[in-house]
């Protein structure tokens, strides 16, 4: 890794592209450059190339090649799936990226169904209400595998049961490809979205996964590239580093989760020991890189602000930080008040934080904490 | 976002905290996002002599209280109600729009705060 003077704990935002991605990239970039289109060899190169990152992509994700579509990242594998599914009703979970709830959002002004599927205080979905709202009229389930925010993981196993055949079921997996095991046959998932830049890939590419079958509208049309899927020459350089990106990511899986999972535990412990703290998510079923707090008597926007002139990189659910200025829908679906959800930080590993760094952090959060706590009006 | 004035105000904020028996208090909160401010005033000679603030809320809330702050210190009660946000935000590089709603709530809660000493001064000349 290239050092840089901070200590990045940002990366469910995103990562830092891995330099055997970037060789491989730039090796595509100018070897075949060609328009895998195009009839000519260097046009034929290109294809090859693509074709290979599909079969790649393909066999780590537990599908065939042909079920593999390459888009722009996980917005755009998003909302080819919700909108591309034509139908009734759709029902997505109240804690999707925005992506699919602004998508549903939209739908839902033009006259479509759509009902949001309610989470447990842990950010779990209900799997009694899901199921009670499945009908002969839903087109689309849409449950994420990980959320991005408190990092839940959710029962899509279960889920894709209570859909069954006749139901369609997406799921964004942007926050666990790379890092959970994901066999998409096995699960019997429908559709399924990934985005390169959450595992040190390049940002702008990602994977729609749509099973073999289905029948599901283009968002782009064209030049009919990707199957008439998703039109556009294809971003070949992306797409190889995607599919390297992703390689990288399986052939370490298990030991580096394991790592990051003991850090995880260990930041959860100590901030946990800062008075009037509380963890947001799961306690277990959580993504091993994932950290996220809520401390009361002290607003986000400051706290990462302040974080940053210690050199440390994090992000908040406040209210106050966002363009809306309104507390995150994830910290409102587990139902925090807007004094702790105004606290909230999140802290998001990944392979190149150091246990140094990491304890370098957890002396300084609660420094500031407390620095903001003192000059605060809502007294703990 | 924010401009180098603002951060630096924000890295080394002025007049924070709470005074002991202060001769007037006022609070004032934001119903958009949900902020808090709270001010206490010491007043001697119909002159600010102290003022402190208390925010929980954001880098630019905590960056105009502290600046706002500053700027009624030693100040008359007269001239102090005559401070506007435009001042506050002037004298920060300005502000940006969508923070406008917390950055009012200095200059508010300092305004509430005179108006308060000011009532409580008539009840007792009145006794
Ligand atoms: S205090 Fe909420 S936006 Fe400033």
């Amino acid at each position: 890794m290239i050092a840089v003077d901070k200590i990045y704990l940002d990366n469910a935002a995103t990562t830092q592209i891995d330099e055997k991605v970037l060789e491989e990239m730039q090796r595509v970039a100018l070897e075949n450059y060609g328009n895998a289109s195009s009839l000519h060899s260097l046009g034929q190169n290109a294809l090859e190339e693509l074709e290979k990152a599909r079969e790649k992509t393909a066999k780590l994700l537990g599908c065939k090649a042909s079920e593999i579509y390459f888009t722009s990242g996980g917005s755009e594998s998003n909302n080819t799936a919700i909108k591309g599914a034509a139908g009734k009703k759709l029902i997505v979970s109240a804690v999707e990226h925005p992506s699919i709830i602004k998508t549903a959002e939209f739908l839902k002004e033009n006259r479509r169904e759509v009902v949001f599927a309610p989470v447990d205080e842990k950010g779990i979905i209900k799997l009694e209400e899901l199921k009670k709202e499945i009908t002969s009229e839903t087109a689309l389930v849409s449950v994420m595998h990980a959320n991005n925010e408190i990092g839940s993981i959710q029962p899509v196993k279960e889920i894709a049961e209570l859909c069954g055949e006749k139901v369609l079921f997406h799921s964004d997996m942007v926050q666990t490809a790379g890092k959970l095991e994901i066999d998409l046959h096995k699960l019997n998932a429908d559709l399924a979205s990934v985005s390169g830049h959450k595992f040190y890939g390049p940002k702008g590419n990602g994977v729609l996964y749509i099973k073999e079958d289905t029948k599901l509208d283009a968002l782009i049309h064209g030049g009919g590239q990707e199957n008439k899927m998703r039109s556009g020459t294809e971003n070949i350089p992306g797409i190889a580093g995607f599919s390297k990106a992703l390689e990288l990511a399986y052939k370490n899986r298990e030991t580096e989760m394991q790592r990051q999972e003991k850090i995880r535990d260990k930041i959860i412990q100590s901030l946990l020991e800062i008075k009037k703290s509380k963890l947001n998510g799961h306690e277990k079923q959580r993504l091993s890189n994932n950290v996220n707090f809520s401390f009361f008597g002290v607003e986000g926007e400051a706290l990462i602000t302040m974080l940053d002139f210690e050199g440390i990189q994090a992000s908040t659910g406040s209210a106050c930080s966002s363009k809306s200025l309104k507390i995150s829908h994830v910290l409102k679906a587990i139902g925090l008040d807007h004094i702790w959800a105004h606290g909230s930080l999140r802290i998001s590993l990944g392979k190149n934080n150091s246990e140094k760094e990491v304890e370098v952090a957890l002396e300084k959060i609660p420094e500031v904490i407390e620095k903001l706590r003192k000059m605060s009006s809502v007294k703990i | 976002m924010y401009s180098e004035k603002v951060m630096e105000e924000f890295k080394k904020p002025k007049n924070m905290g709470k005074i002991k028996n202060p001769d007037a208090i006022a609070e004032v909160g934001n119903p958009i996002c949900g902020d808090m401010m709270k001010v206490y005033l010491k007043v001697k000679d119909n002159k600010i002599e102290d003022v402190k603030v208390e925010t929980f809320g954001c880098v630019s809330a905590i960056a105009t209280s502290s600046k706002a702050t500053e700027m009624i210190k030693g100040k008359t009660l007269d001239e102090a109600l005559k401070l506007t946000e435009k001042e506050v935000a002037d004298a920060l590089d300005g502000l940006p729009p969508i923070k406008m709603h917390c950055s009012v709530l200095a200059v508010k809660a300092i305004k509430k705060a005179i108006e308060d000493y000011k009532k409580k001064q008539l009840c007792r000349n009145d006794l």
